[in-house]
């Protein structure tokens, strides 16, 4: 087992690294595609990419959308995309959907909503299976937004698994969190509930040419009008994503609200929390991994009969497990 | 060796319908069975162009590349599906290329000379869909 460390921060990569490193930074789109994977399964050569691309990272933009199932995520973000390139900007999506809890296996099919952006050079989407983390992103969402920041996209989507209510990870990993909302959610005191409603920083209500758009829309500011001053007032913006309506809007509402965390210095602040929030979860992550060894798994089977066994409580348990480090 | 969970060997097929056809049930019973085997797929949807397909197949960076066609048409779309992804690096030597649809024996034979390594017609098991895809995505060259 090697130990990684943190040093080698300009790390040269050699032989056939060296050489997809070259294209993809040349614009090929497969080098990227192939990168994307590798960073994806946590394989040694896609940390390795990682590592001499990071500090090109940090250019790109990032704009999460989040909201339930069916809200209709994946057309906004085909609308954003658009309307992004529309000012000659390029784009890069990552779209999550969940995996199987049992088989592992996944259906992504995020993509169905964004044929028209295929035949378009400025625009990269990778489809991601959640594989396993619960907060709406997966674990190596962040390094795939890194690696299309490095390619060069100038902004980068990133849609959510279809979200219920504290599903929140995205706003920890995008400067702008959309919330996608649709008319006849439920009553007023879903939008009271902590969670994802007090994540956006934009609000969208899709479908709004559907009936409840309108008490949707005063539920939304109601609720609004009740939140701390936090330097910004979340904007609630109707659109009909199916048809483009209200997606201007939609976009200036983004770049209004990254204006403010440019402005008042909460971009810089917003940046360190997520570089310290990757830390600690890929940390969490090695110490769990470190644990699943053979003697480890072996300890966790003893460890598991003897709290089902009431022999031992669980919180001894975890803390005897993690004396095996 | 690993330090972290690595999910190296997780096979990502696209399934895709060329042409203008509409019926996608089979595509769908496909992309399902595919799921269940504990794979990811990438469903794009149907009336999808041969250089539509190519492009999803190169960003995705897919082992498996499978298409279904129920009209008749798959002699003309399937080889033009395979030519798109030739101009963009993506060849059965990297990729597995499947067909799926109403096929007659002759024209598969044709349609395995121009890069096909199966053709899936009406009565074949997802069951042995998904094992063939395991059996044959480790020879595939992904350097």
């Amino acid at each position: 087992m090697t130990t990684d460390t943190a040093d080698a921060p300009h790390a040269s990569l050699s032989g056939r690294l060296a050489e997809l490193e070259a294209h993809l930074l040349g614009g090929d789109r497969r080098a990227l595609a192939r990168v994307l994977s590798w960073v994806e399964s946590g394989d040694q050569r896609g940390r390795e990419m990682l590592r001499a691309l990071y500090p090109r990272s940090g250019r790109a933009r990032t704009i999460g959308l989040t909201g339930s199932p069916g809200a209709g995520k994946s057309t906004v973000t085909n609308e954003l995309a658009k309307s992004f390139r529309a000012r000659g900007q390029t784009v890069g999506i990552v779209a999550i959907d969940p995996s199987s809890p049992y088989t592992m296996g996944a259906i992504l099919g995020d993509r169905v909503r964004m044929t028209e952006l295929y035949s378009d050079q400025g625009v990269f989407i990778r489809s991601l299976a959640s594989r396993g983390a619960l907060g709406g992103l997966s674990a190596a969402t962040q390094d795939v937004v890194h690696v299309l920041d490095a390619y060069g996209k100038d902004v980068i989507l990133i849609e959510t698994v279809g979200a219920g209510q504290d599903e929140v990870d995205i706003a920890g990993a995008a400067q702008t969190t959309i919330l996608v909302n649709t008319p006849n959610m439920g009553d007023e005191v879903q939008t009271l509930k902590a969670g994802i409603m007090e994540i956006a920083d934009v609000l969208a209500v899709n479908k709004s040419d559907l009936p409840g758009a309108d008490r949707m829309v005063s539920a939304l500011k109601a609720l609004l009008s009740l939140n701390p001053d936090r330097g910004w007032d979340p904007p609630v913006v109707r659109i009909v994503g199916t048809r483009g309506e209200g997606i201007d809007t939609l976009t200036e509402a983004c770049d209004s609200h990254f204006e403010e965390l440019r402005s008042s210095g909460r971009l810089e602040a917003a940046e360190l929390a997520r570089a310290r929030q990757q830390i600690t979860s890929l940390a969490r992550a090695n110490v769990l991994n470190r644990l699943h060894t053979e003697s480890g798994e072996q300890r966790l089977d003893d460890l598991s009969a003897a709290v089902a066994g009431r022999l031992a409580d669980p919180h001894s348990a975890a803390k005897a497990w993690l004396a095996e480090l | 060796m690993s330090d972290t969970a690595t999910m190296t060997d997780q096979i990502r097929v696209l399934v895709a319908k060329p042409g203008l056809d509409g019926h996608d049930r089979g595509a769908k019973i496909v992309a399902r069975a595919l799921r269940d085997a504990g794979m990811e797929v990438i469903y794009t949807g149907i009336r999808q162009t041969p250089d539509m397909i190519a492009e999803a197949a190169l960003q995705e960076d897919v082992h498996v590349v499978a298409l279904s066609v129920l009209s008749g048409a798959h002699l003309e779309l399937f080889p033009r599906v395979v030519d798109a992804c030739r101009e963009r690096g993506i060849t059965p030597d990297n990729t597995l290329f499947l067909g799926g649809g109403i096929i007659p024996d002759e024209d598969a034979d044709s349609l395995k000379e121009s890069g096909f390594s199966a053709i899936f017609g009406p009565g074949a098991h997802t069951g042995d869909i998904a094992e063939f895809v395991r059996a044959q995505v480790p020879a595939l060259d992904r350097s």
